[in-house]
């Protein structure tokens, strides 16, 4: 006899993302011009992909330490330090992970007991509230609007908190909407976080993408070293996403007990990926610096056209995501994507794909040459002639 | 001299880009169209911008025959003008692409673009060598452009990431 169904409960009851279906939608269409990427369009630099080749040809074929290379660590321990003014220890507090998605998984797994909550922050990240109901947690959303600049305001963040509450899980600069959180803004929330007792993990893989403000970490905040799980990788601000490196840094007593997690579940993470990754902290953060430089300007004219256009756009500070409204078209933020794809073949990401709150918007990537910007533009606005009128 | 920000991040754009419309230059940057205006004639007038050029691949061109040397020459200098001197007399030459002092072996390095390796030999011959303060010459021909002035010449660009993604 066969069960109704070999898969998991938790599984089968989790909505596939809507990225996923945009995506196929999407991709039998030709001559599509897309802002919908939330990756960089840059190519890793050829000095990181030369010591990723030079790692080969050495024969750097094996497991590494489980954390990752030491020598690794240390490079990303004096990053952390160098840049964001957070000591991390790279013997115990340091784990060097496959991209950030894993090292959000091993945070979530490590820190939750069945049923505890952590607070999800929407529009968000498709991932998140998934990784907490995988890691047997309960993800209890908080809405987010334009009016506040899609930030987490200190009474939304305490209103929200039970006596089940975790953790709360943040994003600056945040996919999708680029928002960053300031520092006192931070130090805020942080005030709250420390009344209830709670653990934040702080996604902060768009740091080096911060364009008007220095950024700040959710750890560099008073008292919050020894609460706060940093995730961060080299996909954004290095430009490697298909490496898949990330890490996490972490209070020693977390940290051991997410190794063991990482241990069991992934070994180590790809060691050519970490030789690559150490050329890039080691070299490359004049190439970071023009790729920060080089969103800048493109965020720059993103958010302009979309105001010129009618398309009310708030100017997010990182990453490199606009979030226009397309309220005053009627539409549905996945009609409007929709239509905008058959109609002018461009595609942008419907805004409740990430979450409740991002109903009314959409998510346009400008991790795009200045060409397809423009062109993709130029469509756009043709669209909104024709449907907003 | 000492430029700001914005001045800076107009040279960055433009290096790139030198026929990008003023507009959208504006939308790049933090300043309005009048300030790029006004930006770009500051800069041109210090001669921080000295020519907006054009990149081409001549090589592509079926009918286009050119060639371009690179010439190590050795020379004395003289007392007071030490290489200016030559060097000026060098660059003035219409055939000279650019002129550089260099250290090491040789002194000044000269870039030299005909339309056959003749002409540019009996350039080297009859107008290089015959400087007095020329000591010698090595002539070496470019044989193919793979990258110039930080632009790979043949290669396309091609998106390699899928239309939609987290
Ligand atoms: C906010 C956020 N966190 C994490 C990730 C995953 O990054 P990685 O490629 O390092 O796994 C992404 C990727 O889109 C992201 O936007």
């Amino acid at each position: 006899m066969i069960k109704t169904s070999y898969v998991s409960r938790t599984i089968a009851e989790l909505k596939p993302s809507g990225i996923r279906r945009f995506f196929d939608l999407a991709a039998n269409l030709e001559g599509v011009v897309s802002l919908g990427v939330g990756e960089p369009d840059f190519v890793t630099s050829w000095a990181v992909r030369e010591a990723a080749i030079n790692s080969l040809e050495e024969g750097y074929t094996s497991y590494t330490a489980n954390a990752g290379l030491f020598e690794l660590r240390s490079e990303i321990s004096w990053y952390m330090e160098k840049q964001f003014h957070v000591s991390y220890r790279p013997e115990d507090q340091i784990i060097v992970t496959v991209g950030a998605s894993q090292a959000l998984d091993i945070a979530l797994r490590t820190i939750l007991n069945p049923g505890e909550e952590v607070i999800v922050v929407e529009p968000c990240f498709v991932a998140y509230a998934p990784l907490v109901t995988m890691a047997g947690g309960i993800p209890v959303t908080v809405q987010t609007s334009k009016e506040d600049d899609f930030k987490l305001t200190p009474e939304q963040l305490e209103a929200a908190i039970t006596p089940k509450t975790k953790a709360v899980l943040i994003c600056s600069p945040n996919n999708p909407t680029g928002t960053q959180l300031g520092q006192e803004e931070l130090v805020m929330l942080a005030d709250i976080v420390k009344k209830h007792d709670l653990l934040v993990i702080s996604d902060e893989i768009y740091a080096e993408l911060a364009y008007d403000e220095k950024f700040t970490s959710f750890a560099a905040i008073d008292g919050m070293l020894e609460r706060t799980i940093v995730i961060n990788g080299f996909s954004k601000g290095f430009a490697m996403t298909g490496w898949r490196l990330g890490f996490v840094c972490a209070p020693k007593e977390i940290s051991e007990a997410m190794l063991k997690l990482h241990q069991y579940a992934m070994m180590c993470a790809p060691t050519i990926a970490q030789h690559a990754a150490l050329e890039a902290l080691k070299h490359g953060m004049q190439d970071v610096e023009e790729m920060r430089r080089s969103y800048r300007r493109r965020r720059n004219y993103i958010v302009k056209s979309f105001n010129d256009m009618g398309l009310d756009c708030h100017n997010p500070g990182g990453a490199f995501y606009a979030f226009p409204s397309i309220e005053k078209t009627g539409m549905t933020s996945m009609e409007f994507a929709e239509k905008l794809l058959t109609e002018e073949l461009v595609a942008v990401v419907p805004g409740d794909v990430f979450g409740e709150s991002g109903e009314g918007h959409i998510r346009c990537s400008y991790a795009s040459s200045m060409e397809q910007l423009q062109e993709a533009l130029s469509r756009m606005e043709r669209f909104m002639k024709n449907h907003c009128q | 001299m000492h430029l700001n920000e914005e001045e800076l991040e107009v040279l960055r754009i433009i290096e790139n880009n030198s026929r990008i419309d003023l507009k959208d230059l504006a939308k790049m940057t933090d300043l309005s169209e009048v300030d790029i205006e006004i930006t770009l004639k500051k800069l041109e007038d210090m001669r921080v911008i000295v020519r907006y050029l054009t990149v081409i691949n001549w090589a592509k061109v079926d009918e286009y025959h050119g060639v371009t040397a690179m010439i190590d020459v050795k020379v004395t200098p003289k007392r007071g003008v030490g290489f200016d001197e030559v060097a000026k007399r060098i660059y003035k030459f219409k055939e000279v692409q650019s002129v550089y002092l260099m250290s090491g072996a040789y002194d000044l390095s000269v870039i030299v673009e005909g339309r056959s390796m003749n002409e540019v030999a009996s350039f080297v011959s009859e107008k290089l060598s015959t400087l007095d303060s020329v000591i010698s010459t090595t002539t070496h021909f470019i044989m193919k452009k793979y990258k110039h002035d930080g632009t790979i010449f043949d290669q396309t660009e091609e998106d390699k990431r899928i239309v939609v993604s987290p």
